[in-house]
């Protein structure tokens, strides 16, 4: 198979891309210096509300994750940089450490602190939000062509996201609207469905990297002691966010959302797509509006940034995992500048061929986010 | 084996390190105690800069309830996934049948058993960064000229 063919196959013409892409990251966290820096995108009001009460969110520690994690800053131990703030927070260094070393085509941005969509107060959420997608805007995306960004919204109250959707949509610096996965309800409920009927509208996914903070455990089955159990079951937690799409009909009211799960996991699909197709046989009384198997609206409407990737004892394993996906559903991500980062050089040890390598390394990203 | 000298025996302060570039090559130099132990600057698992991580030990425990930290100050953890490294002998701790970081003997030698030199050796001050706990490095050129009535560390290749 030649790649103009894998590249038809994507419903792209084999001429329209104006350059040969090589690698596209799909996670990649900038990171305030300091909450100084949001001070230029926030009304008086919401700056004065910032530096009397700071982020409020639904978990005991403030500025904080409920676990403890492994490193500072969730961060690489060498992703400090020089000048002075955490890491993710300078643009040069960015480059230096993964946009020129790897030679990344595109970077697509994730900002996952603050989360305006966990505040306690859903207007300042909602001015979080704003300040962190014009904060993006003016300090990555214009700056450096290569990064792209998301459009935050404050999920929480769907009329507020739509009319943030609505400020930005059409700028190409952002190619997706992203919301957090830990929320009040799970996000194929009624509540949200302003939110895609709007995405769906300017042709945008909906980027689902896992965070947020809710009232309820991580997990279904209580409150785990250690970081080590929260990093492997947020990715349950993500099937559940997956299981709630599908089984609320979300895809049969909005045929062409499409999804970016992004840190959430994917060896679950097989069997989250096998269960659910063999209890839907059963089943379809109770919900009579799914008009497909749900397997297929997983294949359809999801994609999967891979890191970290979960390697089986055996790497041709994982093949067989990304075959029952879908090779056009997987998306390379480096997780840059968090410690458990993939290096683009080693991180992929499973046996594909060149057509399925550089599906995974861009052209499944460059469909879902339009990138040429 | 080509070897070479690249500091005296007192430029490591006990539990410092220090890195340098030999042949092309990145090699951080640890001292544990008396003992000198060089390990090529770059984890088997992923690539990282073995120099820049925490040095440790290892957490050991048989039952629920019941830990030791064993041979504290032996162990480079790796400062991106934290794979844990002996530093005496370069074997991983998180897969020891399959990973083993590379290490080189380094043994100390008096001047007056030496080549008088100039050596030239890429060092690189590490340098715990204030406030962070993070390590920091910088490489700089340094002529090293042998005299008779110094001791040296010298790396085998």
């Amino acid at each position: 198979m030649t790649e103009d063919v894998v590249v038809q196959a994507h419903g792209r013409s084999a001429g329209s891309t104006s350059r040969a892409l090589k690698l596209i990251d799909c996670d990649i966290h900038p990171s305030l210096r300091s909450n100084e820096d949001l001070a230029p995108y926030l009304s008086r009001r919401w700056k004065n509300h910032l530096d009397t009460f700071g982020f409020r969110q639904v978990t005991p520690f403030s500025g904080s994750g409920r676990y403890p994690k492994a490193t500072p800053a969730l961060a690489r131990r060498d992703a400090w940089p020089d000048s002075g703030g955490p890491p993710g927070s300078d643009l040069a260094f960015l480059r230096k450490q993964l946009l020129d070393l790897y030679r990344v085509d595109y970077g697509i941005l994730s900002v996952i602190f603050p989360a305006g969509m966990s505040q306690f107060n859903i207007e300042f959420g909602e001015a979080v939000c704003r300040a962190l997608n014009d904060w993006q805007l003016e300090h990555w995306t214009q700056p450096e062509p290569r990064l792209k960004a998301g459009i935050l919204v404050q999920g929480e109250a769907p009329d507020l996201a739509v009319r943030e959707i609505e400020r930005l949509a059409g700028k190409p610096d952002y190619v997706y609207v992203a919301m957090t996965t830990h929320n009040i309800e799970p996000l194929g409920r009624r509540r949200y469905w302003p939110i895609y009927e709007a995405a769906e509208h300017y042709g945008l996914p909906i980027g689902l990297h896992v965070s947020g903070y809710n009232r309820y455990a991580v997990t279904g089955a209580g409150f785990p002691a250690y970081y080590f159990d929260e990093t492997h079951t947020i990715a349950h937690a993500q099937a559940a966010v997956a299981a709630s799409f599908v089984a609320e009909g979300v895809f049969d009211k909005f045929p062409k959302l499409k999804i970016a799960s992004m840190e959430g996991g994917y060896t679950w699909v097989p069997f989250l797509g096998w269960r659910m197709d063999e209890q839907w046989a059963r089943l379809r009384e109770e919900v009579p509006h799914l008009q497909r198997r749900p397997s297929e609206y997983l294949h359809d409407h999801f994609w999967f940034s891979t890191q970290p990737v979960e390697d089986p004892p055996d790497p041709k394993y994982l093949a067989e995992i990304f075959e029952w996906i879908g090779w056009d559903r997987i998306m390379f991500s480096t997780d840059y500048p968090h410690w458990n980062m993939d290096d683009p050089n080693y991180a992929l040890k499973l046996p594909m061929t060149a057509e399925q390598r550089r599906q995974v390394q861009c052209l499944n990203a460059a469909e879902l986010f339009g990138l040429v | 084996m080509p070897s070479y000298p690249f500091a005296t025996i007192d430029e490591i302060p006990d539990g410092g390190r220090k890195l340098i570039r030999v042949r092309g090559r990145e090699i951080v130099i640890f001292r544990v105690g008396d003992k000198y132990h060089a390990m090529l600057n770059r984890c088997p698992h992923q690539g990282a800069a073995l120099c820049a991580g925490r040095i440790s030990g290892f957490m050991r425990s048989d039952r629920p309830g019941e830990f030791t930290l064993e041979r504290e100050g032996e162990v480079i953890v790796c400062p991106w996934h934290g794979w844990h490294f002996d530093i005496l002998n370069g074997q991983s701790w998180c897969d020891p049948d399959s990973i083993l970081a590379k290490s080189y003997p380094v043994v100390v030698e008096p001047g007056s058993q030496m080549v008088k030199g100039p050596f030239i050796v890429e060092k690189f001050d590490v340098a715990v960064r204030p406030g962070t706990g993070l390590l920091d490095y910088q490489v700089e050129d340094q002529p090293i000229e042998i005299e008779p009535g110094k001791d040296y560390l010298v790396l085998v290749l």
